[in-house]
């Protein structure tokens, strides 16, 4: 049986881990090798590392701890920040991170992601998807999230997005759901829910993990093949061998 | 022991030597055909597609090294594919030292392509290189084609229908998930397929 994936996920920042709450106001929270191999220790699946401050500076990931990351850990890890081109993506690749995943430049330039893909294979290619309902009730999309005086609302359609860039050749999509991240409520199920509905491949939950039952909420109900957090991990909150034995108590399939 | 790692351009081609490190294996990274031929346990990696694969392989006059050699030999991912007879991936002839045709999951309702994630392992048939795996031991997994089950596979996993994780023909030997990123499960075969 395939398990549901935990993921931790660690938005990096000069280096280091940090999370802000709503995407704003970010502090340090560890180092990234230390941080990784603690997940790693205790049963996370995967990791995410985001360098949130790399497309809106123009900036690049920073080749250096990837690697540092990629000799340390025997888990799968993905990279994403200012990965702009085939080229960007090939330096991350090789530097051991198991996928990449692209979000703004994406938005930039749609075909970067079919790019990626004809030349890694969709497997690697990972789609981030920023998203936030406005007033009039829609889900739409969110540019440059990771610097609050750049974020951009664009008009794009959150469910229209995730099709388009499916047919374009993303092999995973991680949607954030601005509206409940970092404010531990519980995931966006109704949104979730919808996105699951016109997904092929595999999606992950992020925003708004604050209890065990938030997980298996999001797995019972939207039905998605991992969850992401980051703070509830981070500050010990949650304990991941707890909250797979939960999982797996419920009903809920994951790797022990 | 010498070990090399086969170019074929594959970009997990830095974690499985890292994997090796951990076990304490220097691994060498090459294309030269007499430094494959000389080595004790040759590993072709592999992240992409078989196209691709197969015409750098070709282009770097691997294809009949390849398939002449007679020490243990791990495909691991699409490189375990490339040993097959066949891919269904934009029809491709592959090495042809295991009896397989490679084909593509399915289209199921529900069922999510690519295959991503950790499937556990079922052992079917006994083998040195599946030595100490418990079934219901998982793997990491990241593919769109795979390898039906057969006489030549060691160890099966599910995702719509059954398929191979881990097979064997001879010398020529596959893994379907990713040793290097399967955790203490994926550091045990490798660990098997090294004592070879």
């Amino acid at each position: 049986m395939l398990s549901r994936r935990i993921v931790p996920c660690l938005d990096v920042r000069d280096g280091q881990v940090v999370k802000g709450v709503r995407f704003r106001d970010h502090v340090v929270v560890g180092e990234i090798v230390e941080l990784a191999l603690r997940y790693r220790d205790e049963g996370a699946d995967e990791l995410v590392f985001y360098d949130i401050t790399a497309s809106p500076e123009g900036r690049r990931v920073d080749r250096d701890w990837v690697e540092r990351v990629a000799r340390e850990i025997d888990i799968p890890f993905c990279v994403a920040g200012g990965i702009r081109s085939v080229d960007d993506a090939r330096e991350v690749l090789h530097a051991g991170a198991d996928k990449i995943s692209i979000n703004s430049p994406a938005l930039e330039r749609p075909a970067l992601v079919s790019e990626i893909a004809d030349a890694f294979g969709v497997q690697c290619v990972v789609v981030g998807v920023d998203s936030l309902r406005d007033d009039d009730g829609e889900w739409r999309v969110r540019q440059y999230t990771g610097d609050p005086s750049r974020t951009k609302a664009l008009r794009k359609g959150t469910l229209e997005w995730i099709e388009e860039v499916q047919a374009l050749g993303a092999g995973e999509i991680v949607l954030n759901c601005m509206g409940t991240d970092g404010v531990r409520r519980g995931y966006d199920i109704e949104q979730l829910k919808a996105a699951r509905a016109i997904s092929h491949v595999p999606l992950v939950a992020s925003g708004g993990a604050g209890t065990p039952m938030h997980f298996a909420e999001v797995f019972r109900e939207a039905d998605v093949d991992a969850a992401l957090a980051a703070s509830v991990f981070h500050t010990g909150d949650i304990g991941i061998p707890a909250l797979k034995r939960e999982l797996r108590t419920q009903g809920i399939e994951v790797r022990l | 022991m010498k070990v090399v790692l086969v170019d074929a351009g594959g970009t997990n081609i830095g974690s499985v030597r890292y994997a090796l490190q951990r076990l304490g294996t220097d691994a060498e990274l090459t294309s030269d055909a007499a430094r494959i031929r000389a080595a004790s346990h040759v590993i072709l990696p592999g992240v992409g597609a078989a196209a691709p694969g197969m015409r750098m392989l070709r282009e770097a006059g691997l294809v009949d090294v390849l398939r002449e050699l007679k020490q243990p030999v791990l495909g691991v991912c699409l490189g375990m594919q490339l040993l097959c007879d066949r891919s269904e991936e934009s029809d491709t002839e592959c090495l042809g030292v295991i009896p397989a045709m490679v084909r593509r999951f399915v289209d199921m309702p529900g069922l999510r392509v690519p295959h991503m994630g950790w499937n556990t392992l079922e052992v079917t048939t006994a083998h040195r290189l599946t030595a100490g795996l418990r079934q219901g031991d998982a793997a990491y997994f990241v593919h769109s084609f795979a390898v039906p089950t057969g006489d030549y596979t060691l160890a099966a996993s599910e995702h719509g229908e059954a398929f191979s994780a881990v097979v064997a023909s001879g010398n020529f030997m596959g893994m379907q998930f990713h040793p290097e990123r399967s955790a203490g499960v994926g550091a045990q075969l490798l660990r098997n397929f090294l004592s070879l």
